[in-house]
């Protein structure tokens, strides 16, 4: 066996920086009891001590394997460079692991065990003492927690990358290891070639520059100099008959008391350290902040700016992580979970209570106007809603459902999945509702990051859950036959589960604190998000629509609009799902709804914009009953996405006695303010640029954040009229969190009230990412989203107000107006859809042109004319402006001329 | 002050001599032609005459520098000749005279090697990677010029962009002359953007490069109107300012890169009387995004056009219902 002592890297790695180079001796333990071994490692304390800067702590970094200190080198250097800049000073200590990187090579076998006292040798060595936050990839995320959980002391927190603790049994490990561990493939991909060297360095989005890889594999050049390459594969602990499988158990028993602050960075698309062992890791530091970078992989180091977000994070916590906090994390966790809401707001109405008042009700819950394969509409009384839900409850709870546990359901809007809903809400379980709007992409990377326990799906659903690989026990809505329930990995039916609930005791309730239902947001501007709602929150937010929109039991709701189709318990009032397509609001006819109010006699009628359209297209068919059933409609809402004053009036037309309104929201705070038809007539007199949506609804708050020259709304949040500026929100019913997502989180609130701490308790604020201004009157006026302002030579321009000029052309039926060129000095561009249609997209005429032109104070340098505009799918109506300006940004530098 | 303007026949030099006057300079001229500017002084004759040239600047305080060989084809050694060999020739008198400005009217095609340009500013002149012998020379020309700027002497380089106006025989005449005989097209559909400068807005601009050369010196700056446009809605503009129909039909801009290689060649074996139809360097401008950051220009020169594209365009209709 060939031995080496330990080298210094070569001169000239990129991004390395030679000062930061160390070769330590250290005294060996275990199979090196009586030796002394050499260890190349990276340590910033010399340079910061040069400076004279007194360091907050150490960063105690372990790289994993096949990779070495050089992994690290970004948070050594950012955090020089940080402290040179007066923030909280961090010295970084990156090892390299005996045998791997430039440390000695050692030719003995090191499992885990040997591999944990080696770290605690080293840090003995060096002297090392705390506070330390340890930071860890990949293997050496475990070494690092080993070395974590021996040294309670000077441990301050963890910070891990893609990583794994914890093997479930029962679960073969992920393909590529079983690959590479399997006798014969191992010594040959891992040590013989540089093939696992070279299949991890390929797994950086986007690649590696060469001399990165290079850099890398520098180390590496040999057989012998890769041996440990193998040696850390083969210890992957398979099974429990493994050699490190009692130190692997060991530490992750230890780590589920941790009681320090925890950050996790994840790539969610690692073929290896999946989400699977995130969420275990996360179930055993509920404390720690999250956050999986959508697209990043196992590389994340490389792939995301991890060094800044591992800076801002000890920067947050310097309280704590310095001991001047000293209380305790976990504990603080827990106590979020288990409050009990504002202590001077209104006592908590769980959102079954509704459901409980009226479980000896015989009159009609929920109907199903159109349920698959049936002629007649599906009615449940109050009382079988109540049994069933219970029975639901029961049955998943002894199914081993427990509290905190995300459900997700890929099921239609209708009785079932009501039911659904109130079980788990009843049990704490988390629902997950992922729509088909975020179309089969968008919906895979929503359903995976939420990483759900259950899915239940039709089979529909269940058919996608299992082609796709998502997670989860699968229960179907419907009985299976078996070979169906087989082929789709089903465990049991709702049937099923109802009968075990049948008889058996519902769990004690959740309260206000803990996590109720996740939803996504629309992903129009970058990747869907995941939206935490706590149960306080959905309380709330069923009490402001009771309490704005004066629903009382006996008001009804008609709605083919989720998530407010799931509210009709909750609110105590029955609830109707017109026939439709829900996944589809073009399919909503007049006649739909015109059946659904005669059924239920309803007063409120929810619909979105795109459903309006053809509700209003289909007008012609409604007959004498069906017109006469309209006007006892009271309240008539249209929500999810900006309406025009024309098609609403159409709308309002075939409902004379309703008001209508249209409030605006998003998915992280659905009701912000609301105005009616006759507010929007109003607001048409008033000089305003943009879309009024009227006054906040009850104690809700609007603020604005100015945009500086630069386009960024930097300014602190303000009541000022007349400003434009990003739309900060307040709201008792606002989302809690997103989900695993620490620093959009972060940026959500920074630079607001309670992002500054300087909020009132229990205030929540949000950055909805929305630009417009207040009036003098208080009214709101949005006028487009903040990554879509036209950052010109004279300062930032939102489109909307322009676009509203556009569109009152003749010819033109629907207008985006974007920007090209550099961020500073964009141009504007008028794109529209035109009456009729262009077969082929390019310059609009000479004529159309000018009148454009004329139209708008805005200068605008082109006007394009394109057959039709990309809109999102959940709404079929947010034109997707981003993507008109990245092709106005091609077509107007020259080329064919593509559509959009 | 007294200044010297060369090539002040031309359609720019013209409006640059006489807004020299306007602005209360006595102008000396220096071309082969008169400049038939009222209130200056032509002194007739080439660029590269040693001797003139001497004559000419004796005594001015500034010099701006138009003359020069404009042109889409013709023989190399004659554009080095006039567009390099001229300019170092004139700043070499003018330094010796004891000038104290000198203005290098350039192009922003020298520092263009083809591809799309999106509100960048005044790159540095690229010899090498200018497309075309006009280009090159006068890339060569201001790097000289720049090169020689200096405490005693400040030398500052303006570019303006695609100058046009009433009395344009370059630009516009042959626009209106190819589009009434139905031989313009539109190049990828004309959606290219690019930047255009009305001729009074470029004489304005260079008279302020020239008053401001005491704080701008040693700099290039791109000259323009500010307000980009497709291609194809300029063409159409000054088409229909002309009162004859815009080019309705289009040809992939590849192909009329393709057909300029193929004319140039056949042109530098077979010199025509007339300019070739379609050059290379043609079809990449009418086919590629030009449009420029104008904030450095705006600021170091104090100087914003007067004058609208739309303004242009009516007046240019005014030219053309008089002629």
């Amino acid at each position: 066996m060939v031995t080496e002592g330990a080298s210094l890297p070569p001169s000239g790695l990129p991004g390395l920086d030679p000062r930061f180079s160390r070769i330590l001796r250290v005294p060996g333990r275990g199979v090196d009891a009586g030796l002394s071994r050499e260890w190349h490692h990276l340590d910033t304390g010399d340079e910061l001590a040069s400076r004279g800067i007194a360091t907050a702590g150490t960063i105690l970094a372990v790289h994993g394997n096949p990779t070495w200190s050089y992994l690290w080198r970004g948070v050594a250097s950012e955090s020089l460079r940080a402290a040179e800049s007066g923030r909280p000073a961090w010295r970084v200590v990156a090892v390299d692991q005996l045998d791997m990187g430039f440390s000695e090579r050692t030719g003995v076998h090191r499992p885990l065990h040997q591999r944990v006292s080696d770290l605690a040798a080293f840090t003995e060595a060096l002297a090392l003492d705390g506070p330390v936050v340890t930071l860890g990839h990949d293997w050496g995320g475990v070494v690092s927690l080993g070395w974590a959980v021996d040294h309670a002391a000077s441990l301050a927190g963890v910070m891990l990358l893609n990583t794994a603790i914890h093997h479930p049994e029962g679960v073969p490990i992920p393909a590529p290891l079983r690959l590479a561990g399997a006798r014969g493939v191992l010594a040959a991909s891992t040590v013989g070639t540089t093939a696992f060297l070279d299949t991890t360095l390929a797994l950086a989005t986007p690649s590696l520059d060469r001399d990165v890889a290079d850099a890398y594999r520098a180390p590496y050049r040999t057989a012998e100099r890769r041996r440990a390459i193998g040696g850390f594969v083969a210890d992957i602990p398979v099974d429990a008959r493994h050699e490190s499988f009692g130190e692997l158990d060991r530490i992750a028993g230890a780590v589920a008391r941790l009681d320090v602050p925890a950050l996790m960075l994840w790539g969610p698309n690692d073929p290896i350290f999946s989400d699977r062992y995130l969420d275990d890791l996360a179930d055993r530091l509920p404390q720690a902040d999250v956050h999986r970078f959508e697209g990043a992989s196992h590389l994340v180091a490389e792939d995301r700016p991890y060094a800044d977000a591992v800076l801002t994070w000890l920067e947050d916590n310097g309280e704590r992580l310095s001991g001047l906090d000293p209380s305790s994390p976990r504990a603080a966790a827990s106590a979020r979970r288990t409050s009990t809401g504002s202590p001077d707001g209104p006592p908590f109405v769980p959102l079954w209570r509704g459901l409980d008042e009226r479980r000896e009700d015989d009159s009609v819950a929920v109907v199903d106007m159109a349920p698959r394969g049936k002629s007649e509409p599906r009615r449940v009384s109050w009382r079988q809603l109540d049994d069933r839900v219970r029975k639901l409850a029961a049955g998943l709870h002894r199914m081993g459902v427990r509290k905190g546990q995300r459900v997700s359901l890929l099921v239609q809007p209708g009785p079932t999945l009501t039911a659904v809903v109130y079980a788990c809400l009843r049990i704490g379980a988390v629902v997950v509702v992922a729509d088909a709007g975020l179309g089969v992409k968008g919906l895979t990377r929503a359903v995976r990051g939420a990483w759900p326990d259950v899915v239940i799906g039709e089979a529909l659903g269940l058919t996608a859950a299992r082609t796709l690989g998502w997670p989860g026990l699968r229960i179907s809505t419907a009985r299976l036959p078996r070979v169906a329930a087989v082929a789709l990995g089903v465990e049991c039916s709702l049937a099923d589960v109802i009968e075990l609930g049948t008889g058996a005791p519902v769990p004690a309730p959740p309260g206000p604190g803990d996590e109720a239902a996740i939803l996504f947001t629309s992903g129009s501007t970058g990747p869907a998000k995941g939206v935490v709602y706590r149960h306080g929150q959905l309380s709330a937010l069923r009490d402001v629509l009771a309490a704005h929109f004066d629903v009382t039991s006996e008001t009804g709701l008609v709605t083919g609009f989720a998530p407010f189709a799931l509210l009709g318990p909750a609110l105590g009032t029955r609830s109707v799902t017109p026939n439709m397509d829900v996944s589809a609001p073009r399919t909503l006819t007049a006649s739909a709804v015109a059946a659904a109010v005669r059924e239920s006699d309803a007063r409120i009628v929810f619909l979105s914009p795109a459903a309006i359209l053809n509700v209003v297209a289909t007008a012609d068919a409604l007959t004498t009953t069906d017109r006469a059933a309209l006007t006892h409609v009271r309240t008539f809402l249209s929500t999810g996405a900006p309406i025009g004053e024309q098609l609403l009036a159409s709308a309002a037309a075939l409902m004379p006695n309703a008001t209508p309104h249209t409030p605006y929201g998003m998915t992280e705070c659905l009701l912000v303010t609301d105005v009616t038809l006759d507010g929007v007539r109003a607001a048409a007199a008033a000089p305003d640029r943009g879309v009024c949506v009227g006054t906040p609804i009850g104690s809700n708050r609007v603020l604005v954040a100015a945009l500086d020259a630069d386009g960024r709304p930097t300014a602190a949040p303000s009541d000022e009229a007349g400003v434009l500026g990003e739309l900060v929100v307040s709201a008792p019913h606002l989302k809690d969190h997103y989900d695993r997502l620490w620093l959009t989180d972060r940026a959500a609130e920074n630079g607001t009230p309670s992002g500054n701490r300087g909020a009132a308790a229990g205030e929540r604020w949000h950055r909805t990412g929305d630009v417009g201004h207040l009036d003098a009157d208080g009214r709101v006026w949005v006028e487009g989203r903040l990554p879509h302002v036209i950052v010109t030579a004279d300062g930032p321009v939102a489109p909307v107000g322009a676009e509203q000029d556009v569109e009152g052309v003749e010819g033109v039926r629907r207008a985006a107006v974007v920007g090209v060129g550099p961020h500073g000095l964009r141009q504007a561009v008028a794109v529209v859809e035109t009456v009729p249609p262009t077969s082929r997209p390019g310059l609009a005429t000479p004529e159309l042109t000018a009148a454009v032109r004329a139209s708008t104070a805005l200068p605008l340098v082109a006007v394009l004319a394109v057959p039709q505009l990309p809109t999102d799918i959940r709404h079929n109506s947010k034109i997707d402006r981003s993507r008109v300006s990245t092709w106005a940004e091609s077509t107007l530098a020259g080329g064919k001329t593509s559509a959009p | 002050m007294i200044v010297l303007v060369t090539g002040a026949s031309g359609f720019l030099g013209r409006a640059v001599a006489a807004e020299l006057v306007a602005a209360g300079h006595q102008v000396r001229t220096l071309q082969r032609r008169p400049s038939g500017v009222h209130g200056v002084t032509d002194v007739l004759g080439s660029v590269t005459d040693v001797s003139l040239v001497a004559r000419a600047v004796d005594g001015v305080d500034g010099v701006v520098h138009l003359a020069a060989k404009v042109s889409l084809a013709g023989d190399p050694r004659e554009f080095h000749t006039v567009n390099v060999g001229g300019t170092r020739l004139l700043i070499d008198a003018a330094e010796r005279a004891g000038a104290t400005r000198f203005v290098q009217v350039s192009s922003p095609s020298v520092a263009h090697a083809g591809s799309a340009l999106s509100g960048v500013g005044a790159e540095p002149a690229d010899p090498e990677n200018a497309h075309g012998d006009y280009a090159r020379t006068k890339a060569e020309g201001e790097l000289l010029a720049l090169a020689r700027d200096s405490a005693s002497l400040h030398v500052v380089a303006v570019r303006p962009h695609l100058v046009w106006g009433p009395g344009d025989t370059q630009l516009v005449e042959r626009i209106v002359d190819r589009a009434r005989r139905g031989r313009l097209p539109l190049l990828d559909g004309g959606t290219a953007l690019i930047d255009s400068t009305y001729v009074d807005n470029a004489a304005t601009g260079i008279v302020a490069a020239l008053h401001r050369a005491d704080t701008a010196h040693g700099n290039a700056y791109v000259i323009t109107n500010g307000e980009p446009r497709p291609v194809g809605d300029l063409l159409a503009g000054i088409c229909l300012a002309a009162g004859v129909t815009p080019p309705r039909w289009s040809v992939p801009a590849g192909l009329a890169r393709a057909a300029g290689s193929a004319i140039e060649r056949v042109w530098a074996i077979r010199p025509g009387s007339d300019e070739p139809p379609m050059t290379r360097f043609l079809a990449e401008q009418l086919s590629t995004a030009h449009w420029f950051d104008q904030r450095a220009t705006r600021r170091d020169l104090d100087w914003t056009p007067t004058v609208s594209l739309d303004e242009g365009l009516r007046r240019l209709a005014a030219h053309y219902r008089e002629a």
